[in-house]
């Protein structure tokens, strides 16, 4: 508005380009500042992810600048009195014990016993940095404990990833089918907004959930399926598609590879088949089914986002692909469109080392169709055994907390005894950051450049992330972290820009705009790189498989040993007195990084454990209490709120992630709610990539005592 | 003279609590107070459910009583039908607290009644409330019911509607779109 630019103009406000780092959407915004102090930060119109608009946890991302409990100085870890301790340190002395120790794994085991976990943009420094020194094993807790299944089905079947943001184009969609998937509790920002487009717009939504979710609210269907049985009613509704003659036959006969095996093969799954399994009625499957078809190809089965549920996931991803397949919604308005590709050159750095060993080598034989390294699997490697000939003895953690992120909490602490060092780059304390040797405090996003967001997507898009603030306290950019890092290993010339600011121009002059410029507009969207969305009526298309054909039968798995087709296996169900544990999200906070943040801590303090009415009744459990949780390995849970409703089944109770904080450190979220990571004591591992399934967990109700 | 006045699809809101943020950061709202909230209703039994999500904040009623019952006038109705406090006629007797349906009010920590203004501040420089314009699924409309081709008379006019405890006779204008 005129007020706000004359504002603007005479210095009262102050903004300053960002992309958001509260979540991994990365939607951009502006910071503003009034009176030189921090006011609020507002969504970038010009940005496709945000369209303008951020979700709570970017309004809220001030409180991440604000909150008193931050790292304030690098921490080493010394000996005192036979106590362990943590002793402020200055930067060189931090810097200097870290690029030490790195040097003696190098020399005594070699580079590639150093691992790195990584989430969140300065994460990409940091493996500049370890694949300079001679290691390869760069891994997120983002691929085997959450989408990595759902990247490799695709993959599978259509030859590519669905990638983040989703190529999903919900916004076109007339009919979407939701698996366990969180829309609206999952603030994925502009999946959210297309959803609610959708809605608004009379979309067909068909939502498949142990629980009444907020998605479910918004259905047309909602199916209340017994948990752990989502493959047989995909099975079942594939088994109507094809036995209906449903399919889009040109698009089946064109592209697709393998119909009349998968014709064959699930002859015998029908609804009737599912119903006993699933508990969805069989007129309800088909109903839905002939809904999918009605719409197709605008339906869109969605992939879902963490799908690490019972180690058969890849498989039953698979399947949702399948059915996308023959809806024929690959490739068409409505379905999934082709993303474009962003490009920005780099700077010319020396070619990185060959190494000798990667995570591979630790798992022989296992998980052939993984493309990336397993923290899960890094974390099993790091304790010695007779299977393997080195273990991991270095770990560089920046921004994930392992002991809340991995499953089997007591695995990742008994692996930390086994190193020699580990590091945590982190902006708040938190579990890992008590385990570290050192801890660097990082600053956060609002007072630092990054590297340029590059989005794909329609139009694909680039953002600048400048810093509003200066850094707090002794808080430095990961940047810099590094860099001073590779000068003590010799590996300075990884890093040829001596700040993140002329690397930024160097790229951005390449494509005909300067750093100057982007502190101005913040977002541009690169037209040139545009690709067509869709694929046009009987177009020759060759899919990057090993069939060039969309393979409903997976040449790949077949060569490897697995079903080449998705076969329904049942899984374990809770004891007599248990319930299933599952878990979500919130849309205020991402898993345990935000909530000890002061905006959104009070928007949801802590989580609640919910529990089916008559369940509760049976217990004697009121609304309100609070229980804890012991799950079949007799682990307990810290004391949680009972949330007794009508919105889950009888045989499943459900928990928010990232709550039950155990570092005193964060004095908000301290002790608030319970953490599902403690009760996920068991995983099925997927055969295929080696992804956690953690739905495979049974809790039973222990009362309070008072 | 306007009548200023929300709208909140119930169709389109997933509760995400943008709107509380936003309204927090917007308005220098101490950390532990807000101004507006988010209520979730749930109507029947598994699994014949129907949830009902709603942003709430003070209704700038028509026949407002936190104003009626305020004895120094600082609860007042300003332009366009806007509830206003005046801090600083403001003693804190907190009558209007007891008065309001909606508990649409609380005590700032500085000792004044604080609540909703409809960001009274932007929409005299033409913009919408911070919580309608942050909103990520667009499910906030504000405006002038005056006006009948504003977006907000088309809503209502064309969608169905309710609004909050309409026997407490207040005539809210906050309105839900179902």
């Amino acid at each position: 508005s005129k007020d706000e630019q004359n504002l603007l103009a005479d210095g009262k406000i102050e903004r300053t380009p960002t992309y958001c780092e509260m979540c991994f959407w990365k939607c951009a915004g502006w910071v503003y500042k009034k009176d030189g102090k921090p006011w609020k930060i507002i969504g970038n119109p010009d940005d496709p992810n945000s369209r303008g608009r951020f979700c709570p946890r970017g309004t809220g991302g001030i409180g991440a600048y604000t909150d008193p409990d931050r790292l304030k100085k690098p921490l080493l870890r010394v000996e005192k009195n036979g106590k362990q301790v943590f002793k402020e340190v200055s930067w060189d002395e931090a810097l200097d014990f870290i690029a030490g120790r790195m040097k003696d794994i190098a020399q005594k085991h070699g580079p590639e016993c150093i691992a790195l976990f990584s989430h969140g943009s300065g994460g990409s420094y940091f493996k500049t940095l370890l694949h300079a020194f001679g290691s390869n094993n760069v891994a997120a807790p983002s691929y085997a404990q959450c989408r990595g299944p759902r990247e490799e089905a695709y993959m599978l079947t259509f030859g590519e990833a669905v990638g983040s943001p989703e190529r999903t184009d919900i916004i076109n969609a007339k009919c979407l089918v939701l698996l366990g998937s969180h829309i609206g509790e999952n603030m994925h920002n502009g999946q959210v907004q297309e959803f609610s487009e959708a809605v608004a717009h009379g979309a067909t939504v068909i939502t498949v959930d142990p629980r009444f979710s907020t998605a479910a609210s918004k259905s047309k269907y909602w199916l209340p399926i017994k948990p752990g049985t989502d493959l047989a009613l995909l099975l079942a509704w594939i088994h109507v598609i094809i036995y209906e003659e449903l399919y889009d036959k040109e698009y089946v006969k064109k592209y697709t590879f393998g119909f009349e095996q998968l014709k064959e093969a699930l002859k015998d799954k029908t609804p009737e088949w599912a119903y006993p399994i699933t508990t969805i009625k069989p007129h309800v499957i088909r109903q839905t089914a002939r809904e999918m078809a009605k719409n197709a190809p605008a339906t869109i089965v969605h992939p879902g986002r963490h799908v690490t549920w019972y180690g058969d996931d890849t498989q039953r991803v698979r399947a949702g692909a399948i059915l996308n397949a023959l809806l024929g919604s690959w490739g068409r308005r409505g379905g999934f469109y082709f993303p474009s590709k962003a490009h920005l050159p780099k700077m010319p750095i020396p070619k990185f080392p060959n190494v000798k060993r990667d995570w591979r080598k630790a798992f022989p034989n296992k998980y052939p169709v993984a493309h990336l390294a397993l923290s899960s699997g890094i974390c099993d490697a790091t304790i010695p055994s007779p299977e393997r000939e080195c273990s991991f003895k270095g770990w560089i953690v920046y921004g994930t907390n392992l002991p809340m992120t991995l499953p089997q909490p007591e695995k990742t602490l008994e692996a930390i005894q086994h190193l020699e060092l580990l590091v945590a780059i982190d902006i708040l304390p938190a579990e890992i950051t008590g385990w570290a040797d050192v801890v660097l405090p990082e600053c956060t996003y609002l007072e630092r450049y990054d590297n340029l967001r590059l989005s794909p997507g329609r139009v694909p898009s680039i953002a600048l992330r400048a810093p509003a603030f200066e850094p707090k306290y002794e808080s430095k950019p990961a940047y810099w972290m590094a860099r001073e890092l590779a000068k003590r290993l010799g590996l300075e010339d990884y890093f040829p820009a001596k700040t993140i600011e002329e690397y930024l121009d160097y790229q951005l002059k390449a494509i005909g705009s300067s750093l100057e410029e982007m502190k101005k507009i913040g977002v541009k969207l690169l037209p040139e790189e545009a690709q067509k969305l869709y694929l046009e009526d009987g177009e020759d298309f060759e899919f990057p498989t090993p069939t060039g054909k969309i393979e409903l039968y997976s040449t790949i798995l077949d060569e490897y040993g697995f079903d080449p087709i998705p076969q329904y296996t049942a899984h374990e169900e809770p004891p007599e007195g248990y319930y299933r544990l599952l878990y979500g999200r919130a849309p205020m906070h991402t898993f345990g990084r935000t909530t000890n943040n002061p905006n959104l801590h009070d928007l949801m303090e802590e989580n609640t454990v919910w529990i089916n009415s008559k369940v509760a009744k049976q217990w004697g459990i009121k609304n309100g209490e609070y229980i804890t949780l012991e799950n079949q390995d007799g682990v307990r849970s810290t004391p949680v709120k009972a949330k007794v409703t009508e919105r889950i089944r009888h045989d499943a109770v459900f928990m928010v992630h990232g709550f039950g904080h155990s570092d005193k450190r964060l004095r908000r979220a301290y002790g608030k709610g319970a953490d599902d990571q403690r009760l996920i004591t068991r995983v099925k591992i997927d055969p295929l990539m080696g992804g956690t399934g953690m739905r495979v967990n049974f809790v039973t109700f222990r009362k309070e005592e008072a | 003279m306007p009548r200023y006045a929300m709208a909140i699809d119930t169709k389109r809101c997933v509760g995400c609590a943008d709107c509380v943020v936003a309204c927090q950061t917007e308005n220098d709202v101490p950390i532990g107070y807000c101004r507006d909230w988010i209520v979730q209703e749930t109507t029947g039994s598994f699994p014949e459910l129907y949830l009902e999500i709603r942003s709430e904040r003070c209704n700038h009623c028509e026949d407002a009583p936190c104003v009626r019952t305020c004895p120094t006038g600082a609860s007042h109705i300003a332009e366009g039908g806007i509830v206003l406090v005046e801090h600083d006629d403001c003693i804190g007797c907190k009558a209007c607290i007891e008065s309001c349906p909606y508990d649409a009010r609380f005590v700032h920590p500085e000792g004044y009644i604080d609540k909703c203004t409809f960001c009274i501040h932007r929409v005299k420089e033409g913009k919408d409330p911070a919580c309608v314009s942050v909103c990520p699924t667009h499910a906030m409309i504000f405006g002038d019911l005056e006006d009948p081709n504003s977006e907000i008379s088309r809503a209502l006019r064309t969608r169905k509607y309710k609004v909050l405890i309409p026997e407490a006779g207040t005539t809210p204008h906050v309105y839900y779109l179902l």
